[in-house]
């Protein structure tokens, strides 16, 4: 499912003295099964943005296009667009409220009216993507870890199979253990589901990681987009704004200055490892 | 949606009445809802009306902020000049359509009664619209401290106050938050019965009281971490004084007191006005 954004523009509190333009004329094109890093400073517009894109606020002005169809047109399918575009945000643990953790992820879809089996079905299989296992089914989800709080309430949206997922910050405030096991969860779904994602995030090494196209919002706008490789080496614009490339691109940055003959465009550890493995079997050489 | 209610209504200007001492404005206001009710004839409502549109005036608000207080009690407005209408006992037959008698009494009864009724709430809008909830706490706190001395908790009432309102903002925003992202989930609030919109405040408010249990122990952690410790001896960041400006307000209160009073006797020597 793709979706288009066409002169987006929304201000809050309009005509108050507490007027705040936090979108200003944005358009995107975001096409199926891509993986977007949306990234930007705070009070960039982001959260505004994909706030957006499953009809939560409406737009002042501009218009969100699904597979080309206004989600805004008929009213009654609101709902529909909100189950096929799943949002997660920000701390979306403090959203739980059931008394057991199933049926807490069982809210999205029963709301949805799907059939018995099909919920079962859904849950489950949402559970088991986010590696929580049958013995935490029953569990009150106050009783968990943060981590695990977190893993069942973005399988509280993933149970409503959506075809886009949106993510809002998944990994502040984790370890980093927990942060490894939420980011090979989503890329694990995006790869075997083919489900598009938009992964908002203040860690470069995250998005360098695992987006292929990155957005940067700056001020309402979209400031930049393109692949890692061509938004990463932007890095002054990049600080302008208040963000950075990732740190490993500033270690070879140094390394470059101190005269040894390496890449500029590595943004990942791996890709580092990789890079400098080969070095040194060239320099013993 | 939510972002649009807005409490603790200051608003924000450099005025005369904004700078007095919140105390002073306390008691002034506490004086002048005691005296709006001495006042009993138009000519008194009418010097009432000069006065407080010069403090509004002098207060810089626009006047529509201070009028929007009035809209919420319109309903008791009305109520009351219809109760007055139909029961003041009068002389002067005006009206009389089967049980229902309206006599001039009773039409000025209920006008006098309304008129009052809409002074009060703006003439207390005057306060919470010229003095920042802090500063009001704040006043209150110094006007109970002298019943502290007899087991009045000045200090944690005027605390509890100030914490509840600088919570207020912050609740509103979690509520917001808290039922985008159960919309986000398909859940549905405007539509359904009586009893299914009544359910669907629980996946609101389940998250919502936790976090504000949350907030509330977070809170207290680190106030004892300031080592807080509650009245006793405890220094303020602003020392509040009486200037001279509140004086002349307090005069300017004693000639308004005055006044209302000599035209309460005025009325009697002069029928005519009442």
């Amino acid at each position: 499912m793709s979706i288009t954004i066409n002169h987006l523009t929304h201000i809050y509190n309009p005509g108050t003295a507490f007027e705040k333009k936090a979108l200003d004329d944005v358009n995107l094109q975001i096409e199926t099964g891509e993986f977007i890093g949306l990234i930007g400073h705070t009070g960039s517009g982001k959260s505004t943005l994909i706030q957006h894109l499953n009809g939560l606020i409406l737009p002042t002005q501009g218009e969100i296009l699904l597979d080309g169809e206004n989600i805004h047109k008929d009213k009654m399918r609101l709902k529909e667009v909100r189950r096929r575009v799943g949002l997660a945000f920000q701390y979306p643990e403090y959203q739980l409220f059931e008394m057991t953790v199933y049926r807490d992820v069982a809210f999205g879809p029963t709301n949805m009216k799907l059939p018995a089996d099909q919920i079962h079905e859904n849950v489950i299989s949402a559970l088991q993507t986010v590696g929580l296992g049958e013995e935490v089914y029953e569990q009150s989800p106050f009783e968990l870890s943060g981590g695990q709080k977190r893993r069942a309430a973005i399988a509280g949206v993933l149970a409503m199979n959506p075809e886009i997922l949106i993510l809002d910050e998944p990994t502040a405030g984790l370890d980093p253990k927990g942060r490894d096991e939420i980011l090979d969860a989503i890329q694990n779904l995006h790869e075997k589901r083919k489900i598009t994602v938009i992964l908002v995030s203040h860690s470069m090494e995250d998005v360098a990681r695992l987006a292929e196209r990155i957005i940067v919002m700056h001020r309402g706008k979209v400031a930049m987009t393109g692949t890692p490789k061509e938004i990463f080496p932007r890095v002054e614009e990049l600080e302008q704004m208040g963000l950075a490339a990732p740190q490993i691109s500033y270690v070879f940055h140094q390394l470059q200055e101190r005269g040894y003959d390496l890449p500029a465009d590595v943004f990942t550890t791996e890709e580092a490892k990789e890079v400098l493995l080969q070095f040194l079997k060239q320099v013993k050489k | 949606m939510i972002r649009d209610i807005t409490i603790g209504q200051y608003y924000p200007v450099a005025s005369p009445i904004h700078r007095l001492d919140a105390r002073v404005k306390l008691a002034i206001t506490f004086i002048y809802i005691v005296t709006l009710f001495f006042v009993d004839s138009f000519i008194g409502y009418f010097f009432v009306m000069l006065s407080l549109g010069a403090v509004i005036a002098s207060s810089k608000v626009p006047l529509r902020f201070m009028l929007r207080g009035i809209k919420s009690i319109m309903v008791i407005i009305v109520f009351t000049m219809i109760i007055n209408l139909f029961t003041t006992k009068g002389e002067t037959l005006l009206l009389e359509i089967g049980f229902l008698r309206i006599t001039w009494e009773g039409v000025a009864v209920a006008l006098k009664m309304s008129i009052r009724l809409v002074f009060l709430i703006v003439g207390s809008s005057v306060l919470t619209l010229t003095t920042t909830p802090i500063h009001l706490t704040d006043g209150i706190e110094s006007i109970l401290k002298p019943f502290s001395k007899i087991g009045v908790p000045s200090h944690e009432i005027a605390m509890m106050m100030t914490i509840a309102l600088r919570f207020i903002p912050t609740l509103l925003d979690e509520t917001d938050k808290i039922m985008k992202a159960q919309q986000a989930r398909g859940a549905d609030f405007d539509t359904g019965t009586l009893k299914e919109k009544a359910q669907s405040l629980i996946p609101i408010l389940v998250p919502l009281f936790i976090s504000a249990f949350r907030r509330a122990e977070e809170l207290a952690t680190a106030m004892e971490a300031r080592c807080y410790h509650g009245g006793e001896n405890r220094t303020r960041m602003h020392v509040v004084s009486i200037g001279r400006r509140d004086f002349v307000a307090f005069a300017v209160t004693a000639v308004y007191v005055c006044i209302i009073f000599l035209l309460r006797h005025a009325a009697e020597i002069v029928p005519f006005w009442i």
